[in-house]
């Protein structure tokens, strides 16, 4: 029991990475029925900003002579990675996207994978192959809860990507922006009827996407503190299988695949060598897609209406 | 004159929709255009929403200003136009209410936007009772109250309505242009397009007959009902 317990934990904290740049897959697809296939670069570089940002703080900090208690380090880093973050994803969506909006969604989807290999070899150019070491924030201190070991870090990754989820959910529910956003999910040529200027909102929406995939850099690089490059495909991908496991243009479907991901990875290792994880993981994964070709909160076809 | 239109000249790929047209509207005024299916009254409506791009050498100015400066949004919230769409096109996945602060978007005067929702709800009590109901699960007449609704709120210098006695019964037809009536009193020009020519020339004051994207007959409402040639095609008489 307490065995399962741990690996749910795992498993929680392991989706979370998951779970937020899913949403960010997921908004965009909603919207433009667009996969943004940079995505997962959008990552790397949120994690590259995060970097440099609490290595750039912690230097700071220690040239002024002041303390900075972590928590305040960690807030300023997450804060700044994510707001720079979302003028990157916003400069993708205005040089890459938007002059292909009524091209081709094949001509798009490639013009995804173009981005992406230009911000991998990008970052390779400016910066060399060598991998950066994120600072450590956090000193970790880990608490036996009956057996189960939980780390302050793992307690961050969790509650902020669940709270950011929730936050993200309220802001789709209650605000015009978000309800400007459900509607040209449905309808997206008849909005401007209604005053809604489209570019913005789609400029917001993939700031937010971009934000969010900040803040999972963020945290990815506090649990993980190795960045390179090429560190955001294999998520991207998985976050990509993510958002459509969960039901296209689903926020809350999204982040729940995000996690479900995340558990059915770790408690294959429960069972089997962990060289065999992703092999099991996603042939698991296969077998629940042919049961829900729609995902899980997925409606059956969406239609774009066009005038 | 408020809104006028001249040369307006739109296509679709190769098929030409509008070959040229000219019409007017004047202050508080209630215009129809007539004519059968596709004869290009939609593509009429989304030419001046911005919805629908025009040719070179097609002019509209509203109030003085360019219409052509104005993308669809702007067209909305700075010039003060509204679209009432052919089909209505509701947002299904939004409620009644949802729906209805989505047209406010670009507004920033938060206290006239109260105002103005409950004057939709005193017209259409109905929606008020169906405020927190998703509007894809609204009836037809109810569907139509709504769209009607949600581009009172979004701008009211003229209305552009495209087919809105179109799937509707008698009485709930009536009911919607009484609402109507009652909106244009207030000071909202009205555009309206309809297949539905008896009841589109009794609701206006002036007419144009659009025939295969061309202007071919136009005049008062009254003269309109009354001529041979519109009585023969239009209004099976
Ligand atoms: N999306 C479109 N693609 C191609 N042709 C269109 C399209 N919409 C309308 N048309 C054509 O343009 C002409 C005018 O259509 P429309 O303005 O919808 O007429 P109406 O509203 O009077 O029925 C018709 O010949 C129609 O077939
Ligand atoms: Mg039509």
């Amino acid at each position: 029991m307490q065995y399962f317990l741990q690996n749910l934990v795992n498993g929680l904290q392991w989706g979370s990475f998951y779970a937020l740049v899913a949403i960010g897959y997921s908004m965009v697809y909603g919207i433009l029925m667009l996969f943004n296939f940079a995505h997962g670069d959008i990552f790397m570089v949120g994690a590259y900003i995060g970097f440099f940002t609490a290595t750039g703080l912690v230097a700071l900090a220690a040239v002024g002579n002041i303390i900075l208690p972590s928590w305040v380090i960690i807030t300023l880093t997450m804060l700044i990675a994510m707001f720079l973050n979302a003028f990157v994803g916003m400069a993708v969506e205005r040089i890459g996207y938007r002059p292909l909006r009524d091209a081709p969604r094949a001509s798009a989807a490639i013009t995804g994978l173009m981005i992406g290999i230009i911000l991998e070899t990008g970052n390779l150019a400016l910066l060399g192959a060598s991998r950066r070491a994120f600072p450590p924030l956090i000193k970790p201190v880990t608490y036996n809860i009956s057996g189960v070991f939980i780390t302050n870090q793992k307690i961050l990754i969790i509650v902020v990507a669940l709270s950011l989820t929730f936050m993200l959910h309220l802001f789709i529910r209650h605000t015009k922006w978000g309800m400007a956003m459900r509607a040209m999910a449905y309808d997206f040529v008849i909005t401007p009827l209604m005053g809604v200027p489209l570019n913005t909102i789609i400029a917001l929406t993939f700031a937010i996407g971009s934000a969010l995939a900040a803040a999972a850099g963020v945290l990815f690089g506090i649990a993980y503190p190795v960045l390179g490059p090429y560190m955001g495909i294999i998520i991207g991908w998985k976050a990509f299988v993510a958002a459509i496991l969960g039901g296209r243009g689903s926020i809350l479907g999204s982040a729940a695949a995000g996690f479900l991901l995340g558990f059915i990875e770790i408690f294959v290792v429960m069972i089997f060598p962990s060289t065999m994880r992703d092999f099991i993981a996603y042939s698991i994964i296969l077998l629940i897609l042919t049961f829900l070709p729609n995902g899980f909160f997925g409606e059956p076809y969406s239609a774009r209406l066009r005038l | 004159m408020l809104l006028s239109v001249e040369n307006l000249k739109s296509s679709y790929g190769k098929i030409k929709a509008l070959h040229g047209i000219n019409f007017h509207i004047d202050e508080g005024e209630v215009v129809c255009i007539i004519g059968a299916n596709g004869a290009g009254k939609s593509t009429t409506l989304m030419s001046i929403s911005r919805m629908q791009s025009v040719e070179p050498g097609s002019k509209m100015t509203f109030m003085g200003k360019n219409l052509l400066d104005y993308p669809a949004d702007k067209v909305v919230s700075k010039l003060g136009i509204s679209h009432v769409p052919e089909g209505r096109r509701l947002f299904g996945n939004l409620t009644v209410m949802e729906n209805i602060i989505l047209s406010a978007f670009a507004r920033k005067d938060k206290k006239a936007v109260r105002n103005d929702i409950e004057r939709v709800f005193s017209i259409f009590p109905r929606l008020e009772e169906r405020k927190t109901q998703k509007a894809g699960t609204l009836s037809g007449g109810e569907q139509q109250m709504l769209a009607v609704g949600r581009a009172f709120i979004s701008a009211r210098k003229l209305m552009l309505l495209d087919e809105p006695s179109m799937g509707l019964a008698p009485l709930l037809m009536l009911n919607v242009f009484d609402a109507l009536k009652q909106i244009n009193k207030e000071g909202t020009a009205i555009l309206l397009v309809e297949q539905n020519a008896r009841m589109a020339l009794q609701f206006s004051q002036r007419g144009y007959v659009l025939e295969t994207g061309n202007i071919i007959i136009e005049g008062k409402s009254e003269y309109l009902l009354n001529s041979p040639d519109v009585k023969k095609a239009y209004l099976g008489a």
